[in-house]
């Protein structure tokens, strides 16, 4: 039962990485928030396991918000903004596939390389976890500075975010208190977003941000 | 428990403090002498307190950890025999000179720019010297810092003044940064930051040897060493004339015990090239200071610069215990280190009086440029005679204070050829040799700055009308002379009770100073050298009664007849008087082209032409063109180079942001 629950909470976060890795080359807007809707289900799975072998009931209160927020509420609240944007066939121009998936194995690599050693003490549950969270917030940020649009560098946040939350929840004793009120600065910070990826959309008719850097001024 | 009542004491300041803003916007009438009066008793209390952890003994050691600062550390203070030195130091200056200033308040344009923050800047210097943590101690060296900068600004509407409050600023927060560092390297990765916990740690010598350069940069810039001066001359004759003589006699002395509790007290063994490093720096400032001083006009000016040279000296004796404490010579260090702290001691005094004394002046004239003033000695007749008695002070002649301990620090100096490295063999003579080249200076600098300002005739009409001061300022000089007296007749008792601290620092004390016939004291023993300021008091009166007697029983009354008004002045203008640029001019020359890069221009007229001739001098203090510009220039490069930063897109802003935290986590990957 020990073996297994450990293998069980090493797929679930696994898949996490996974997932991040299929949302980094997801060039089309509507394919990415789906992965992302992915991406929140498996953390809540991932979550809810670990309230399992940790016997936290709490936890399993952060599965509900990530589920209920992240997986149903924020991609159908982007899905309908995407829409009203009239930007869902985009497709967005990733520079270069081959070498952010390159980079993204580099993260996840240097990511374990550090991990592993530095919580050498640490149950093997939390280490492992700790070091593929890592891989997730790593491969978030990766994604926020590779794209151009708008909504996936959201969506990176987002999904960075995810990675927090996985660490957290491997770390035994994370009070539930924090997790709610992470998890409510970022509905908070979606919220702000979106008011003011509006805003960008009147002003420039485009909410590609290489748009905002043309119109700035007292650039040398 | 002394601790307990510096605290309260220090409350009571703070409460004061907080207190003056109030009274002043009302603008109540006793505002003034309420808040100087007040910051007296407390200040007085501390003083009580430093002289029973000085004198008391062990008993009246110890200290308390408050519940507040660092979570794991407390806020801790402390007195132990050191700390009360120079809370006696620190709270003698501050009773003096909030005495003076109930007089000498009464002449401030703006109360509410400086009584708010004379008792915060009181309250900051004693908790500097209290705290026993390196996290209170760099609060309230900050406090103290900023509440003087304040004050340094109370007269903001002179734009040199501004630029002095710019200067110091920026010396402060560097000073306050270095002992950070230096702090934090002491503590170590685990954050021991109370001192005990310091003390209790055994420290690497390359962390001992970079904690003493990062103790230099910081508290020397606080003190004054020479390169990092150059705030002093600027900032201290900026504020109110009672707070120049607290910044300059008091101020500079708390810096002295940063570095004394640092470097003697926490680092551990030192090395012997320390002591190399603070001699040069000593006698570097030492001279430097006093070169700078004889060719100032501005009276304060010229103090502050005079404070660099004497903390020179002071560095001089702490570099000289340094060289004896890593040889094991206990009694030489103790020595060496009873005359810094002495010597401190006596600066502080004779400072704060030759400050008073400018701030009577300018008073009285409405004038700090010595060019300008002269004659007082007949309108200030107290003040001059006072004046007299802190020049006489502070160039080292006996029977003052100023005299013992240069003395002594020159005794330490005898002993040093029983060192055993070669190099200090050397250098500590020679570091001896500037500190003689520094006192023969600071005499004629001294000299200069009485002579012309109260000698002679006055040279403007300001000078013409100048009258004396209130009663409070001339009594606070009165105590202060009255201590220079005693503490230069009867020094013995004043190293005696100097002896629990050189024992704490140094493991070593100087022998027991033993009611000797002629109350004589003696640094080593008595067979190698002693002096009686006692002894030399009496011939000087005998020797000036029995000048009087037979000046006055034998000189020639008879009527002499000579030309009218022939006594070396034919003719009467001032303009023909001894200046002070014609007297400081030998001294220019000598000096000028290596120290000052001085440049004497004459133009004359062409011939047929009525135009005056004209000679100009210019001087450069070096520090500013060899070590300041450059990093001025540097400092403008990169921010020039670097300003390419403020315009980049949100993505690179990201990007460099996520390349910095690769880059640290390849770092953490690599090492561990």
């Amino acid at each position: 039962m020990e073996r297994f629950s450990l293998d069980a909470a090493h797929l679930l976060a696994g898949g996490m990485v996974l997932v991040s890795f299929m949302m980094l080359y997801q060039n089309r807007i509507l394919g990415l928030l789906n992965v992302f809707a992915a991406h929140a289900v498996v953390l809540s799975l991932s979550v809810a396991w670990q309230a399992y072998i940790q016997a936290a009931p709490h936890l399993y209160v952060t599965a509900a918000i990530a589920l209920i927020l992240k997986a149903i509420i924020i991609p159908v609240a982007l899905h309908h903004m995407v829409v009203r944007l009239g930007v869902h066939r985009d497709i967005e121009t990733v520079g270069g596939i081959g070498p952010t998936m390159l980079m993204g194995i580099g993260l996840v690599a240097l990511s374990m390389v550090v991990m592993l050693p530095a919580a050498a003490e640490a149950d093997p549950i939390a280490r492992e976890d700790l070091a593929l969270a890592l891989s997730v917030i790593l491969l978030g940020l990766l994604m926020m500075v590779t794209r151009q649009n708008a909504i996936s560098q959201i969506v990176g946040f987002m999904s960075l975010e995810n990675g927090l939350v996985l660490a957290a929840t491997g770390a035994r004793g994370m009070p539930l208190v924090v997790e709610i009120s992470v998890a409510f600065s970022v509905l908070v910070a979606f919220i702000v977003i979106g008011v003011f990826l509006f805003r960008i959309r009147e002003r420039f008719d485009t909410i590609d941000t290489q748009a905002l850097d043309d119109f700035r001024e007292g650039r040398e | 428990m002394p601790i307990a009542a510096a605290l309260l004491s220090v409350a009571g300041l703070a409460g004061v403090a907080v207190a003056a803003p109030i009274l002043t916007a009302r603008r109540v009438r006793w505002a003034t002498p309420a808040v100087y009066g007040a910051s007296l008793v407390f200040s007085a209390v501390l003083l009580v307190c430093g002289l029973f952890g000085l004198l008391g003994g062990s008993a009246y050691w110890g200290g308390v950890r408050l519940p507040v600062g660092l979570p794991w550390v407390g806020a801790n203070f402390a007195i132990d025999p050191l700390s009360a030195a120079f809370l006696i130091i620190v709270n003698l200056g501050a009773v003096v000179a909030s005495f003076y200033a109930v007089g000498y308040g009464a002449h401030e344009e703006e109360p509410g720019r400086v009584l708010p923050f004379y008792p915060a800047f009181l309250a900051g210097m004693n908790l500097v010297v209290l705290a026993a943590d390196a996290f209170s101690f760099l609060v309230a060296w900050e406090f103290m810092s900023l509440s003087s900068w304040a004050l340094v600004m109370a007269h903001h509407h002179d734009p040199e003044n501004r630029r002095a409050g710019y200067v110091y600023l920026l010396m402060a927060s560097f000073g306050t940064l270095m002992l950070l560092l230096a702090f934090g390297l002491l503590a170590g990765p685990d954050g021991g930051y109370a001192f005990a916990a310091i003390r209790a740690a055994g420290h690497a010598p390359w962390l001992s040897g970079l904690v003493l350069i990062l103790m230099l940069l910081g508290a020397g810039s606080k003190a004054g060493l020479v390169p990092l001066h150059v705030w002093l001359p600027l900032a201290h004759p900026a504020a109110p004339s009672h707070v120049s003589a607290l910044m300059s006699g008091v101020m500079t002395k708390v810096a002295v015990y940063g570095f004394i509790r640092v470097v003697f007290d926490l680092a551990g063994q030192p090395a012997w090239w320390w002591a190399v490093v603070v001699l040069i720096l000593g006698a570097a400032s030492a001279v430097l200071g006093v070169l700078h001083a004889v060719l100032q006009r501005d009276l304060k000016r010229l103090l502050a610069y005079s404070t660099v040279e004497n903390i020179g000296i002071v560095f001089i004796g702490l570099g000289l215990g340094l060289a004896f404490k890593t040889n094991d010579m206990a009694g030489a260090a103790a020595l060496a280190v009873t005359a810094a702290i002495f010597h401190a001691f006596n600066h502080s005094l004779f400072k704060s009086l030759l400050f008073f004394g400018a701030g009577n002046v300018l008073t009285g004239a409405g004038e700090r440029d010595i060019e300008k003033l002269g004659g007082l000695i007949h309108r200030m007749p107290e003040t001059a005679y006072l004046f007299l008695g802190g020049c006489l002070a502070i160039s080292a002649l006996p029977p003052l204070n100023g005299f013992v301990s240069e003395w002594l620090i020159l005794q330490a100096i005898l002993i040093s050829p029983e060192l055993p490295q070669w190099a200090l063999r050397f250098l500590v003579p020679a570091s001896g040799a500037m500190l003689a080249l520094a006192a023969a200076l600071a005499a004629a600098c001294f000299v200069r700055a009485f002579g012309i300002t109260f000698l002679s005739r006055p040279r403007s009409p300001a000078a013409e009308t100048a009258h004396e001061v209130g009663r409070w300022q001339l009594r606070a000089m009165y105590a202060l002379i009255a201590i220079c007296l005693v503490a230069g007749i009867f020094p013995g008792p004043f190293l005696d009770a100097l002896s629990p601290a050189s024992q704490l620092l140094v493991g070593g004390a100087m022998p027991k100073q033993p009611i000797l016939p002629h109350l004589a004291i003696i640094p080593i023993s008595e067979s190698r050298s002693s002096y009686s300021g006692f002894l030399v008091f009496f011939f000087i009166l005998m020797a000036s009664w029995a000048a009087i007697r037979v000046i006055h029983n034998f000189a020639s009354r008879a009527v002499r007849r000579a030309p009218p008004w022939d006594c070396g002045f034919p003719d009467p203008s001032p303009q023909t008087q001894y200046t002070a640029d014609s007297f400081a001019q030998p001294i220019r020359r000598v000096f000028g082209p290596i120290a000052f890069r001085a440049k004497v221009t004459q133009t004359m007229p062409p011939p047929g032409d009525t135009a005056p001739a004209r000679l100009t001098l210019s001087l450069r203090d070096l520090v500013w063109e060899f070590v300041y510009e450059p990093l001025e220039g540097a400092v403008l490069y990169a921010a020039e180079r670097l300003n390419v930063l403020q315009f980049l897109t949100i993505r690179s802003y990201l990007s460099l942001v996520f390349a910095a935290l690769v880059l640290l986590l390849v770092l953490v990957a690599t090492w561990a």
